[in-house]
């Protein structure tokens, strides 16, 4: 089986200072990895790095394309990366604000990225925003309102109602979570993991909240200053740890 | 008149705008950056306008500025005169007689010939502006063609209004190209941009020049369940009794009467004159 996303030895310095070094992992369609660590320890810049928001200064990305099998995503066009963003991948940012448009309608906000493949036809956009907004559990009546009049929650449902809507194969998302209180994060998590498992998608999960990759992650990647110090399954790292920082992570859970 | 040289500009600076031009002509609709001049009027008067006006005047040209379509608004008579003075050339208000034309926000109704070069003076050049901010994106986004954005802006248009509610500046495709602003024209006028004549674009303060060549090919954007509509005010003209021209609504007293009558003047005054 052919991995949707292969890594080797990516390396992203900043100056003297390390962003990460040395990832290498493989991801398999269907699959959710996250990538857990303290803030600084390089999730970021690594999650940047995958989606050609950054560029590393060495290694690979192979990514399955559809046309022409794996290819090295830093190594393309920029048109074709940037077709891609648009297409077979999907970025979910921890801030709504930086993934919506925020004068622009909720419909519109979920069309942009149909109208950017070539859509053309009102209705039909409009059709599928309101199909959209639907699975992502937001009223359609709300289809002509800003995302500034909605909750926190609510944005950032819309984000990923937005960034769905193409059908992509690989979802970037950074702090899906963050800023939200919990019950709020527990609506948004169920409803991640139905869309992942509904729709087969794989994802890479960048989190500090170890609730999320529980819930989410098949697999698990523990970061430490650029460095991955533990990989695995979800449950056997956070139930066996053998990294000494992923047992300080593991250990530092608040129980209540 | 000596004390100027031929047309406000040196020859230096017209040579530089006139290379602009020639890019601008040779890649219809793509923004040519160019070192835009201090012009003696304030920017939004048609500073762009006025510095492709004077690139393009030679000695033997009629020279005809309209304003909203006028020829006798402030706008329109002060750069009228400005060139009178400064380049001496012969001027006019006969669209017809004209061989160069500066306009702003309006295409005359009168249909141009090859032989003439209509002027337009544009506030911004950008058709992305307000849907991208940065600059250095939307450049990108002209480069690869990235043009779905526009038609959010559309898509909102019609989820708001329920139909496309944009009625000047209405975004148009070059030659299956570029997209660009036609400047502020009425939507009206858009069809008319596939012209005999050559179209040149001026933006003074945000220091751009473009061009739509004759004949070229020029699509006002639209979605396929909700075609372009070249809509006006479903009036004849209170003077000249046209009924295919574009009109301006007049309020003529305190009681909320009004008229409706033809934007461009020369072709009213001209339809009447055959009347009469």
């Amino acid at each position: 089986m052919t991995p949707l996303l292969d890594v080797r030895s990516l390396t992203k310095t900043y100056g003297s200072r390390t962003g990460c070094a040395d990832v290498s992992f493989t991801l398999y369609p269907g699959e959710v990895m996250g990538i857990v660590g303290e803030s600084g320890s390089g999730k970021s810049t690594l999650l940047n790095c995958l989606a050609g928001h950054l560029e590393p200064d060495r290694g690979a990305v192979l990514f399955d394309t559809r046309a022409d099998g794996p290819r090295d995503t830093l190594r393309m066009s920029e048109p074709e990366r940037r077709m891609l963003g648009r297409t077979d991948w999907a970025f979910v940012h921890q801030n709504p604000r930086d993934g919506l448009r925020m004068r622009i309608s909720a419909g519109g906000n979920v069309g942009e990225r149909l109208m950017a493949v070539g859509a053309r036809h009102y209705g039909e956009i409009r059709e599928a925003a309101e199909d959209w907004l639907d699975r992502v559990e937001i009223s359609t009546n709300r289809i002509d309102d800003r995302p500034a009049a909605f909750s926190g929650g609510m944005q950032q449902r819309l984000q990923i109602a937005r960034n769905l809507v193409t059908g992509p194969r690989l979802v970037f998302m950074d702090e899906p979570t963050g800023g939200l209180d919990v019950s709020v994060q527990a609506r948004l998590l169920d409803l991640l993991r139905g869309l992942v498992r509904r729709m087969g998608l794989s994802a890479i999960v960048v989190t500090h909240d170890l609730a999320v990759v529980r819930l989410l992650a098949d697999r698990l990647m523990v970061m430490k200053d650029g460095y991955v110090v533990e990989t695995g399954l979800t449950d056997q790292v956070l139930d066996d740890p053998q990294h000494g920082y992923t047992q300080l992570l593991v250990s530092s859970v608040l129980q209540v | 008149m000596t004390d100027y040289n031929f047309a406000y500009l040196d020859e230096q600076t017209k040579r530089m705008i006139r290379r602009a031009l020639l890019k601008g002509v040779a890649i219809p609709g793509y923004q040519v950056p160019f070192a835009s001049r201090e012009m003696p009027m304030p920017y939004g008067w048609g500073t762009g306008g006025v510095q492709v006006s004077a690139a393009c005047l030679t000695p033997d040209d009629r020279f005809k500025v309209i304003d909203q379509g006028a020829d006798d608004t402030t706008n329109a008579v002060s750069i009228r005169k400005f060139f009178e003075k400064t380049a001496g050339v012969a001027v006019t208000e006969k669209t017809s007689e004209a061989t160069v034309i500066q306009t702003r926000h309006r295409i005359p109704e009168t249909v141009l010939s090859e032989e003439q070069i209509l002027v337009y003076q544009v506030p911004i050049p950008e058709p992305l502006r307000f849907l991208e901010p940065k600059e250095t994106e939307t450049r990108k986004m002209h480069a690869l063609e990235e043009y779905g954005l526009m038609h959010v802006k559309l898509y909102e248009d019609i989820a708001r209004h329920g139909e496309i509610a944009t009625a000047y500046a209405y975004p148009v495709k070059v030659e299956e190209r570029y997209v660009m602003d036609p400047s502020p024209i009425p939507k009206f006028d858009n069809p008319k941009l596939e012209s005999a004549a050559l179209q040149l674009f001026g933006a003074g303060r945000e220091q751009r020049i473009y061009a739509v060549p004759p004949y070229t090919r020029v699509v006002s954007l639209d979605f396929d369940d909700h075609p372009f509509d070249p809509s006006k005010a479903d009036h004849p003209c209170a003077l000249c009794g046209a009924e295919d021209s574009y009109l301006d609504e007049v309020i003529v007293d305190d009681t909320g009467r009004r008229m409706f009558v033809c934007s461009d003047t020369d072709f009213c005054a001209g339809r009447r004159e055959d009347a009469a």
